[in-house]
């Protein structure tokens, strides 16, 4: 342990701790902007300059080691000037629009001027005037917002290791940038939206389609259905003040109806159904050797990566389509026979953790039902800004249930928002369904948590099936490798693409630390616990479904409406 | 040589990109997209990578450029010995401002920072080659060296 | 009356630099030889006891800098030499390279020896690619001759920029990155190139370390002013009657090297400032001019020794217009990397424009200091922090010229 005093509190930290770590302990805040809980040290904003007793220089907190005896002071007038003088710095080439920005009240500069009372900055404002980025239907960039902290390029390039982002030029010139300077359609990037939950503020953020949906309830031609995707419950109370996993499902329904939905359905139909194709796919490869292993091809991150950067294992990928794009072509063709609603008037809108969902939402291949599946896609984000609009008061509205026909799931559908969910799932009901026999205890719990990489094997009587599990594409990379030297030895892997699965998705509340996307998960099996069904194969709807409309498993019909292929991206520049 | 040979040159040296584009720029005068991305393959890097490196240093450009590039020192030594004229002179005698190239594709003018020979202030260079002791009378005799 | 001494400038002038003959006829490697038969241990003990302080300009003794790398474990360990010159009127390294090069390289594989390393670089600015012959041939002719042993040595070019003399960003451009300075520590001693403990010297530091083997670090200690021994190279620049280079011992005056040795100034005209160290260093006014030039001294005036460059104004020079241009170039050379120096650069060159144009008034000068003030202790390396020293110094000793151009 090493011993210091910080403003004259005295703190005994493990060796190899930082001033920043040392000061959390003893409660002393420290201003900090191109830190994050989970990456490197940048040590480039120098927001968190302190004074060491002894040194001319100022120490940047969340860089500099502690050492025995060392004193530290963290509000003597040389350390605040230097941190106000820094902010006026940055506040002056940042465009002063807070009112219109995407992470007004939600960003760490606008934090940090508040606190340090910026009022009259006396450099001139001077803002760049670069143009802004709106190629991708998911992600738009504000350049002129950037702070350079750099913890977008981190997130895409260590994390996710898709390397669409870098910098550019030097100096004041220099740039946070997508590949070779050019569009961010046009780089690898797979459209996770990691780069939004890094950003300290509005220079990355998911490209809002509110208005369309506004659009769309007031039009009276459309029935506006909804889905609501399996991570979305546990994140979308963070967005209106409760705690992680507080919003009751059927509160969160209900304040769905108060916004105008006409009709509330949930994507966890589609997963329970998303097991049943995909379990009995497995089993297929399984006997009559077909590609393996076996990918999970929920993700459409990791499906636009895949495309993107393992094009030669497109084979490996399941055919089913994500539960969104199944339950796309569903809603209008079955659902719409059921209800006796004409599919044209139907306008579908998913509610998804999920910034990759708008793009695959809008592939032109996703129109089985002869519409586009899903007419529009909105963030977990765009719907808490759509109820703190709509002033709703959670505390003192009472539930709703799903509407029917696909609104019914189980806990097996829950998990899918969690990283190893889907593994978890699928091993539920394979089981049950190789066996014959009835799985007692349906917790698999080695598929869960946010490890990077979990492996398992399941003794399917006698055979041996052995699964990987990866979230972050990094990880998934890691997989991928292997299975591209022939060294892979599993038969059956998930991959999601964001850290801790759906949970952490790019269009989730903002998350800057992991450790956020744990309560998210944790919450999310307390979920699965409750539920009376946790097995997809015993989901009532999914049976009737199967009886009334799709017949089997892996069938005609679940052929045109639920299956699909993917095809090769080629981008120029990886 | 074609880039690809010119990179594939220095395959073997690790972080050797830097000499690399070094050798493409003697070539082409600029670092086309194509050398970027085929430097990124060569050396194992992401192109984003390889893009900003090639961005980073200022003796680099990856916009086409002449194919003569005049650099004049314009730091404090060159700025006292008259650095302003000889920069007039070079703009007078070749048509065109700074940070631009002839039409002809010859020449680009572009400042530079201290070039270590200020013993013989003003200093430019040719394609990094240095010249000594320039005076607007010695502009036109050094240009024709490379007319 | 101060005099010449050349240490590392010994063999200017008496041999063919392309003939490494002509170096072993001055006694040229003998100190290898030397040191070779030494203890490791007692070797750096010897470079410690010379108090050779770092040529580059951050001053750190040598010797202990070496024993960080000597004692750190690891399979593989780096000695690079820092040419990287960077700093507007200098070209002290490039005199030693272009006529002596085996100086350097011999430096190189004492410290290489001492350490433990087997690889060296020579990190050479991309303004001088005539070196590159001159230094690759001298390699070959010491390979050739055996003298290196298993020490080999790489030249790799820089591409334009003045930050890459930071010995961490110089170690990220060798690896083929951006060349942004790292945060330390680790200091490269314990990790420096591709994470190995490295020695990153000045030129002039190892071209003065075969003269301390030969002749012990006592003999060198005993040089100049103690606490900061030996000799310095130094360029005249500017306003000077000899436009040249000289090496003296470190307690000869600036007014002994501007006069006695540059001949002071042209055309009858008086002095008005000198900057030495390069283009960050300190503006120093007439009534500071019988300062020692060596390192603590020229601190304690708020200057600093820096590379050595003697940039000289006379009375008829805008001192105002000149420090517009310095901060110019600290715009155009700062990487980036951190907030304080990425804005801080541009904004004082926007404030030094405006008063320079006659349309500043007192609240920019009062926030240059402030700003100046600020990046000194804040920014993230030393460009940075030393980039506002001569805003600094010239509204210090030079106030008069901005307030004539005062609004």
């Amino acid at each position: 342990m090493v011993n210091l005093t910080i403003d004259g509190i005295k703190v005994s930290v493990p060796e190899g701790s930082t001033i920043l770590q040392a000061a959390r302990e003893v409660g002393v805040k420290i201003p900090t902007l191109c830190h994050h809980p989970d990456q490197a040290v940048k040590a480039n904003c120098r927001v968190c300059v302190c004074e060491v007793e002894g040194n001319r220089l100022l120490a940047a907190a969340c860089a500099q080691p502690v050492m025995e005896g060392m004193v530290v002071k963290t509000r003597t007038p040389k350390v605040i000037e230097a941190r106000k003088t820094i902010l006026e710095l940055i506040l002056a080439n940042h465009p002063q629009d807070c009112l219109n920005c995407i992470r007004n009240g939600n960003c760490e500069l606008q934090d940090l001027a508040n606190e340090y009372f910026i009022r009259d900055n006396p450099f001139t404002l001077k803002v760049r005037g670069l143009q802004k980025d709106y190629s991708t239907p998911s992600i738009f960039r504000d350049p002129d917002k950037c702070v350079l902290c750099r913890r977008c390029v981190e997130a895409c390039t260590v994390v996710q290791s898709v390397n669409a982002l870098g910098l550019e030029n030097r100096g004041v010139l220099s740039m946070v940038v997508p590949t070779m300077g050019g569009d961010l359609i046009d780089s690898a990037c797979v459209m996770c939206g990691q780069c939004i939950h890094a950003c300290p503020v509005g220079a990355i953020g998911e490209v809002e389609e509110i208005d369309k949906l506004l659009a769309a309830i007031a039009d009276p031609d459309k029935v506006v259905v909804t889905q609501i995707a399996p991570a979305v419950r546990v994140a979308i109370g963070e967005e209106v003040g409760m705690k992680t996993g507080d919003m009751p499902m059927d509160v969160f329904v209900a304040g769905l109806r108060q916004v105008g939905f006409d009709y509330v359905l949930h994507t966890n139909f589609t997963a329970d159904l998303t097991i049943l194709e995909e379990g009995n796919e497995l089993l297929q490869r399984l006997k009559e050797g077909g590609t393996l292993p076996m990918f999970t091809s929920c993700s459409p991150g990791w499906i636009n990566f895949c495309e993107t950067f393992y094009p030669d294992l497109l084979d490996n990928l399941s055919t089913c389509k994500s539960p969104q794009q199944m339950f796309g072509p569903l809603a209008k063709t079955y659902w719409a026979d059921k209800m006796g609603i004409d599919p044209a008037k139907i306008y579908s809108v998913s509610i998804m953790p999920c910034t990759a969902k708008k793009f695959e939402a809008a592939r032109p291949e996703m129109n089985a039902s002869g519409y586009r599946d899903v007419d529009l896609v909105l963030t977990t984000r765009e719907v808490g800004r759509l109820f703190r609009m709509s002033g709703i008061d959670f505390d003192k509205l009472a539930g709703s249930n799903f509407d029917s026909w696909m609104g019914a799931y189980t806990g097996a559908a829950v998990i899918f928002g969690a990283s190893g969910g889907v593994m978890e799932a699928a091993l539920r009901t394979v089981y049950e369904v190789v066996t014959g026999n009835t799985l007692e205890d349906v917790n698999f719990e080695v598929t869960r948590g946010i490890t990077g990489i979990k492996e398992a094997e399941v003794d399917l009587d006698g055979t041996v099936v052995k699964v990987a599990i990866a979230n972050g594409l990094s990880n998934a990379r890691q997989l991928m490798d292997q299975v591209r030297a022939g060294e892979s030895p599993y038969h059956f892997i998930e991959i999601m693409a964001c850290p801790g699965g759906c949970i952490g998705g790019g269009g989730q509340p903002i998350t800057k630390a992991n450790a956020k996307r744990v309560e998210r998960i944790d919450s999310i099996y307390v979920e699965d616990e409750k539920c009376a069904i946790r097995k997809s194969h015993e989901n009532p709807e999914v049976k009737t479904l199967y009886d009334e409309f799709l017949l089997e498993p892996l069938g005609h019909k679940s052929h045109e409406l639920l299956h699909t292929h993917y095809q090769a991206k080629n981008k120029k520049y990886l | 040589m074609d880039y690809k040979d010119i990179i594939a040159s220095y395959a073997s040296k690790p972080g050797g990109i830097i000499e690399a584009y070094h050798a493409v720029q003697k070539e082409l005068s600029y670092l086309p997209e194509e050398a970027v991305a085929e430097a990124a393959r060569v050396f194992n890097l992401p192109v984003s990578d390889a893009y900003g490196v090639a961005t980073f240093y200022s003796m680099f450009s990856v916009t086409p450029r002449g194919k003569n590039v005049i650099r004049i020192c314009e730091s404090a030594p060159c700025h006292v010995a008259g650095a302003a004229q000889v920069i007039a002179a070079l703009e007078r005698e070749l048509g065109i401002k700074m940070g631009e190239s002839t039409a002809d594709g010859q020449f680009a003018l572009e400042f530079a920072e201290c070039v270590g020979q200020c013993q013989a202030t003003p200093v430019i260079t040719i394609n990094r080659k240095p010249y000594l002791d320039v005076s607007p009378a010695t502009v036109p005799t050094i240009l024709a060296e490379y007319k | 009356m101060a005099e010449e001494m050349r240490i590392v400038l010994r063999n200017y002038g008496k041999i063919d630099p392309l003939k490494i003959d002509d170096y072993i006829a001055q006694g040229g490697y003998k100190s290898l030889e030397k040191a070779s038969s030494m203890d490791k241990e007692a070797l750096i003990e010897e470079v410690r006891k010379s108090n050779l302080r770092g040529r580059g300009g951050a001053g750190f003794n040598c010797g202990q800098k070496w024993s960080f790398a000597y004692k750190a474990d690891a399979d593989e360990k780096y000695v690079i030499a820092n040419a990287d010159e960077g700093e507007p009127g200098t070209y002290k390294d490039r005199l030693i390279m272009e006529n002596d090069p085996h100086t350097l390289i011999e430096g190189m594989a004492i410290c290489a020896y001492a350490i433990g390393a087997t690889k060296g670089f020579i990190y050479l600015r991309g303004e001088y690619p005539q070196l590159i012959d001159v230094l690759n041939t001298a390699i070959a002719q010491a390979k050739e001759k055996g003298i290196l042993k298993s020490f080999d040595i790489e030249v790799r070019s820089g591409a334009g920029a003045y930050v890459c003399g930071e010995e961490t960003a110089l170690i990220e451009s060798i690896e083929g990155k951006r060349g942004e300075p790292r945060f330390k520590p680790p200091y490269p001693p314990s990790e420096g190139l591709w994470m190995k403990p490295t020695i990153v010297n000045n030129i002039e530091t190892f071209a003065s370390i075969p003269v301390i083997i030969e002749k012990g670090g006592e003999w060198y200690a005993s040089i100049g002013v103690p606490s900061y021994p030996g000799t310095k190279v130094f360029t005249l620049t500017g306003d000077v009657n000899n436009k040249t280079f000289v090496e003296v011992p470190t307690n000869t005056t600036i007014r002994e090297i501007i006069y006695q040795f540059g001949g002071g100034i042209p055309g009858g005209k008086k002095f008005k400032a000198v900057q030495i160290g390069g283009t960050s260093g300190a503006f120093i006014p007439d009534s500071l001019l019988d300062t020692p030039v060596a390192f603590d001294n020229m601190s304690a005036i708020g200057a600093t020794l820096g590379s050595g460059a003697v940039l000289v104004l006379d009375e008829s020079r805008d001192i105002v217009d000149v420090t517009t241009r310095i901060a110019k170039f600290f715009e155009h050379e700062s990487c980036g990397k951190c907030a304080p120096c990425r804005e801080g650069t541009a904004r004082m060159h926007e404030l030094m424009q405006l008063v320079n144009s006659g349309k500043g008034g007192q609240q920019d000068i009062e926030l240059m200091q402030k700003l100046g003030n600020v990046m000194s202790i804040a920014c993230l390396c030393g460009l940075g922090q030393a980039a506002p020293a001569p805003v600094l110094t010239t509204i210090k000793h030079f106030g008069t010229d901005y307030n004539a151009k005062l609004m």
